[in-house]
């Protein structure tokens, strides 16, 4: 395994609009915020969704859902740790499986807030920051390369594919997750 | 937190962000996760990875009325769904599969017990319950199987696993867990098919325990 390095913030980037709609929902419960996160979000989860083989109709019924569950959820988002497409991501998965299965999908406790904590505009940023790498390094892979990592991700590997195994160092939870994230770009780069 | 040493494998923390993972292993991975900050910070750089394809995919036109359709449920009381807190030595996942109760233990002999949480067509959950010293029969998988330690400890042929360690099993072991000095061994385990006891007498058995 190679060591990680961890890329600076750039501190003269704002946050993304997604995530400042978003913490307008949830402190503020902002309507327009909401409506524009919405604009964006909803075509795209719907075209995740179709990917999948999941008719129009009950697509839009899962957007529907997801979208309102954002909304009803919001005091859970937490951007120190998750930048809005991933939280919007794993409620689109769950949502996506309990209609599957008819059956809620077990889901690891909830992790509260450190009691007293400040928002830090630096962990904000950098969870941010780290998204967009991500994505820029997704948009730059073959065609075959970023088949693979969506079918991953869309839950379409085999069960032998799972079954291949690597472990995973890594430090505390918010400098962890960007390791995480730093480790995982690694990776899609390692791909092209 | 700090001591778990058997960690979720990075492929299978993929498999639950994408809901790929056959439900008795999503039932122990949400529960390591639930134990674990390196692996929820993992999890959550794969849902990240997640979004970011959510973010790059193709997009597909909404019909005109769904937005309205949201807009105006915005106010309109969600709907109340259970949550389930961990208890005592049971993380949250282990206690919504329980549905809130505490586990109903049925004697296996030799003082272990076993409490099946679920089991179909997909495999099975269970809790297991050895005391000290004592081991769980000599067997072998035919698929997968993981387990998760709640409680006291044990060991075998592949090392020793303390609470929160995750151990991964596969059809190439056979092995004989025996639980640690202290207190009795709680695990979660969980198989995607029936194990195959290498003894007779617990071969018999198996259709009786659902083993
Ligand atoms: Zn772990
Ligand atoms: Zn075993």
């Amino acid at each position: 395994m190679k060591l990680v390095t961890q890329t600076p913030v750039d501190v003269s980037e704002p946050v993304s609009e997604q995530t400042v709609w978003m913490i307008a929902i949830r402190d503020t419960r902002d309507r327009d915020a909401f409506a524009r996160l919405f604009d964006h979000f909803a075509p795209r989860l719907k075209g995740f969704i179709v990917r999948s083989g999941t008719s129009s109709s009950m697509a839009e019924e899962i957007v529907q859902d997801v979208m309102l569950t954002v909304w009803r959820k919001a005091d859970m988002f937490d951007p120190h740790r998750a930048q809005v497409s991933a939280w919007i991501y794993q409620i689109a998965r769950n949502r996506q499986i309990d209609v599957i299965r008819k059956e809620r999908r077990p889901l690891p406790e909830e992790l509260g807030e450190d009691p007293g904590s400040e928002p830090d505009a630096s962990q904000i940023l950098a969870v941010d920051q780290e998204t967009q790498r991500i994505r820029q390094a997704l948009t730059k892979l073959k065609p075959d390369q970023r088949d693979i990592i969506q079918k991953a991700y869309m839950g379409e590997l085999t069960h032998q594919e799972i079954s291949a195994q690597t472990g995973l160092p890594l430090g505390t939870i918010k400098s962890r997750i960007r390791l995480g994230l730093e480790r995982l770009r690694h990776e899609l780069k390692e791909l092209r | 937190m700090t001591s778990i040493h058997h960690h979720t494998p990075d492929a299978l923390l993929n498999a639950y962000a994408s809901g790929n993972l056959p439900h008795p292993f999503a039932v122990v991975v949400a529960a390591h996760v639930s134990l674990c900050l390196e692996c929820r910070a993992a999890l959550e750089a794969h849902q990240t990875v997640g979004g970011a394809l959510l973010e790059t995919t193709d997009v597909a036109d909404v019909s005109s009325s769904l937005k309205a359709d949201i807009m105006a449920q915005l106010d309109a009381p969600a709907p109340v769904e259970p949550t389930y807190t961990r208890s005592g030595v049971y993380p949250g996942p282990v206690m919504a599969a329980l549905k809130g109760k505490p586990p109903r233990w049925k004697s296996l002999g030799l003082g272990v017990r076993q409490c099946i949480l679920s089991a179909d067509k997909e495999g099975s959950t269970r809790l297991l319950y050895i005391p000290s010293g004592r081991a769980v029969p000599d067997h072998s998988h035919s698929g997968m199987e993981l387990t998760l330690v709640l409680q006291g400890s044990f060991s075998d042929e592949t090392g020793q696993f303390g609470v929160g360690d995750l151990e991964i099993a596969d059809s190439d072991l056979e092995h004989t867990p025996i639980a640690g000095a202290g207190a009795p061994c709680i695990c979660l385990a969980a198989t995607d098919a029936p194990l195959r006891f290498t003894s007779f007498v617990p071969r018999l058995l198996q259709p009786l325990f659902r083993i």
